[in-house]
């Protein structure tokens, strides 16, 4: 049934043609979307549970054989990436009905969506790095117009950056495409594991190992290439700042992992070594950017980079354990963030700000909501037993293990600066009295039941955080497993193209 | 020929970082548009440059016989073309919007996405 690897590309492709050309039915529109994210994840589902009983799927599109045709490829990472993404595109997609406005319904958010979803499951999928690139740009595209729809002065000065930046590193990678073609001569991302590892020029390969950290950094925001994600991603509507902050700079992450597992792994002493310093960097920066912050989404913006280096610390160590925490963290991240971004557009809908100075009371009124808060936040930094206590916890082990103990001593302090940064939301947003309170005019106050819209999503979406958290070990285990994977490139070369392994056997 | 071509994508990658180091939001567009070029022309160059040799078996051979030219850079080259049109085009028209919205072209005025009480 290999046909499944396809199914996550395909059923937001067609979900998206149907909602164009139901343009001018919204309700239609509205129904369909959430539709297609459900079966979306449904097959997600189905997807991991194939490859973690029956191994690396692999799908050779139009029959084409590799390396000649394009290879989708759903090995464990890819498949757990696929489930994430389908996790937050129906949490989303519900909680886009309650909050979108019908002025950007008009103009297409659904459609767009969709193929946003699309780009995102082809890049986990793909096999081959051109076919990386050009759903790159499928999701960029979508990301671009989503970030400037609505045409508010915010949305189009961030939106330049936002494109600016993403040109930029999408050139870059064109450009590092093209040179490890003439290299070697292949993009087939299995073929390219064994060409690199058995090249004459290593410094060649360093060099475009560098080029495509750059290119996947400045997608990942990662040190010192982050600015342009606490520049943009506060501006639109937070229905699109949920899901960008979910799963866009997750993507860049993959990449990084798949690209320094499979492909760059001649010489992981300096390859690892930049990634481990860029690591440590990239979690103290966005941590410390947060903490100097005093607007909701702009705090949790600046947290997206500082949890990205929690992610390149686990493939700097690259360690079983290590890997196997990356991929945890990942899990865990994309859960919590998304959360996070979705109770600040409760907040927002509440009180019409994201200004901490202007808001407060909020837990006096709806002690609900408080707890639905702390929940991802104090799991975000790591507070036992919810699931970024694990995280780290895998992380922090997998760092001492082998002796790496300034990455670990930068990942426990801006752990306890990540305490401090939520807290201060805390205090501001649920603690302290409303500054704006005039007692001849109540704000009006609508009971969390009429927003179950809003609430649904972020409801399920504590739950998981919860579940991950108290029921830890098959997700460790599936990330274990997941780590295997990825440490032995033989795998993946050997379900995409068995006959060059045999070859390597006969050489020997 | 590879010689010429190397120094005119040095040239084209030069002029388009400087372009995008400019505060003027026309010469940004300008400038991604050349940096899209260089990486064109870079694996068109990479790809070994073979004149007058097309990949096509004829109506009696069996197989290709060196040196013949390689289809694939152009066929890399033509996708990214018609990426980068489409980017380019929605870059155009979100660049207009940014001008008649903020009312400036300068980035030097476009801080208040970074700044605290935006």
């Amino acid at each position: 049934m290999n046909i499944l690897v396809v199914l996550p590309i395909l059923i937001p492709f067609v979900t998206g043609i149907i909602l164009i050309l139901l343009w001018n039915h919204r309700t239609a529109q509205r129904v369909l979307s959430v539709a297609g994210s459900a079966a979306l994840f449904v097959i997600s589902i189905i997807l991991l549970f194939t490859v973690w009983q029956d191994g690396i799927l692999v799908m050779q599109m139009s029959n084409w054989p590799a390396p000649f045709g394009i290879t989708l490829v759903a090995d464990l990472l890819s498949a757990i990436m696929v489930v994430l993404a389908g996790l937050m595109a129906i949490s989303v997609a519900i909680y886009s009905l309650a909050s979108m406005d019908s002025a950007r319904e008009a103009y297409g958010y659904h459609p767009l969506y969709q193929i946003l979803l699309m780009g995102i499951c082809g890049s986990f999928l793909t096999g081959d790095l051109f076919n990386l690139y050009v759903w790159f740009e499928v999701m960029l595209i979508s990301s671009f117009v989503l970030v400037a729809l609505g045409g508010e002065p915010n949305q189009l000065e961030g939106g330049i950056k936002y494109v600016t930046l993403n040109l930029i590193s999408s050139a870059i990678f064109l450009a590092a495409v093209g040179l490890i073609y003439g290299l070697v001569g292949t993009l087939n991302m299995a073929d390219l594991s064994i060409q690199l590892r058995q090249s004459d020029q290593p410094g060649l390969v360093l060099t475009l190992a560098m080029l495509f950290l750059i290119a996947f950094g400045l997608k990942a925001a990662v040190f010192p290439l982050f600015f342009w994600l606490p520049a943009s991603y506060h501006t639109p509507p937070v229905a699109v700042s949920a899901i960008f902050s979910g799963l866009l700079t997750k993507v860049g992450v993959y990449t990084l992992i798949r690209v320094f597992t499979l492909l760059f792994i001649i010489d992981t002493a300096y390859t690892h070594t930049v990634l481990m310093v860029v690591a440590g960097l990239t979690m103290l920066t966005g941590v410390l950017g947060a903490a100097s912050q005093n607007e909701f989404r702009r705090i949790l913006s600046f947290h997206i980079v500082s949890q990205i280096g929690y992610m390149v610390m686990g493939l700097a160590l690259y360690t079983p354990l290590a890997i196997a925490g990356a991929v945890f963290y990942i899990t865990h991240h994309i859960v919590v963030k998304t959360n996070l971004f979705l109770v600040s557009g409760v907040v927002y809908r509440l009180r019409g700000t994201y200004q901490l100075k202007k808001l407060g009371g909020i837990y006096s009124l709806y002690p609900l909501l408080g707890v639905l808060f702390l929940i991802p936040a104090f799991s975000l930094a790591g507070i036992p037993p919810l699931s970024g206590f694990w995280a780290k916890f895998v992380l922090i082990r997998a760092g001492l293990e082998i002796g790496q103990y300034t990455i670990v001593a930068v990942a426990l302090v801006v752990s306890l600066l990540t305490i401090f940064s939520m807290t201060k939301i805390w205090a501001e947003v649920f603690w302290k009295a409303d500054p704006n309170i005039d007692p001849a005019n109540p704000p009006e106050n609508p009971s969390l039941g009429t927003l179950a819209g809003y609430i649904v999503p972020v409801v399920a979406l504590a739950a998981v955080t919860i579940t991950i958290g108290l029921f830890a070990e098959p997700f460790v285990q599936l990330a274990i497993a997941a780590a295997d994977q990825l440490l032995d490139p033989n795998q993946y070369i050997q379900a995409v193209r068995p006959e060059l392994l045999e070859g390597i056997v006969q050489a020997q | 020929m590879e010689v010429i071509l190397a120094f005119v994508i040095g040239a084209l990658y030069t002029a388009g970082f400087y372009m995008i180091l400019r505060r003027s939001i026309v010469k940004l567009i300008l400038g991604l548009g050349l940096l899209g070029h260089a990486a064109n022309l870079m694996i068109f160059t990479i790809g070994r440059l073979t004149r007058a040799s097309p990949p096509i078996i004829g109506h009696e051979g069996e197989a290709l016989h060196a040196p013949f030219a390689d289809p694939l850079p152009q066929a890399l080259i033509l996708t990214a073309i018609v990426i980068g049109f489409g980017v380019q085009a929605f870059a155009i028209v979100l660049v207009k919007r940014a001008y008649q919205t903020v009312n400036t072209d300068d980035f030097d005025q476009m801080r208040s996405t970074d700044l605290q009480e935006a």
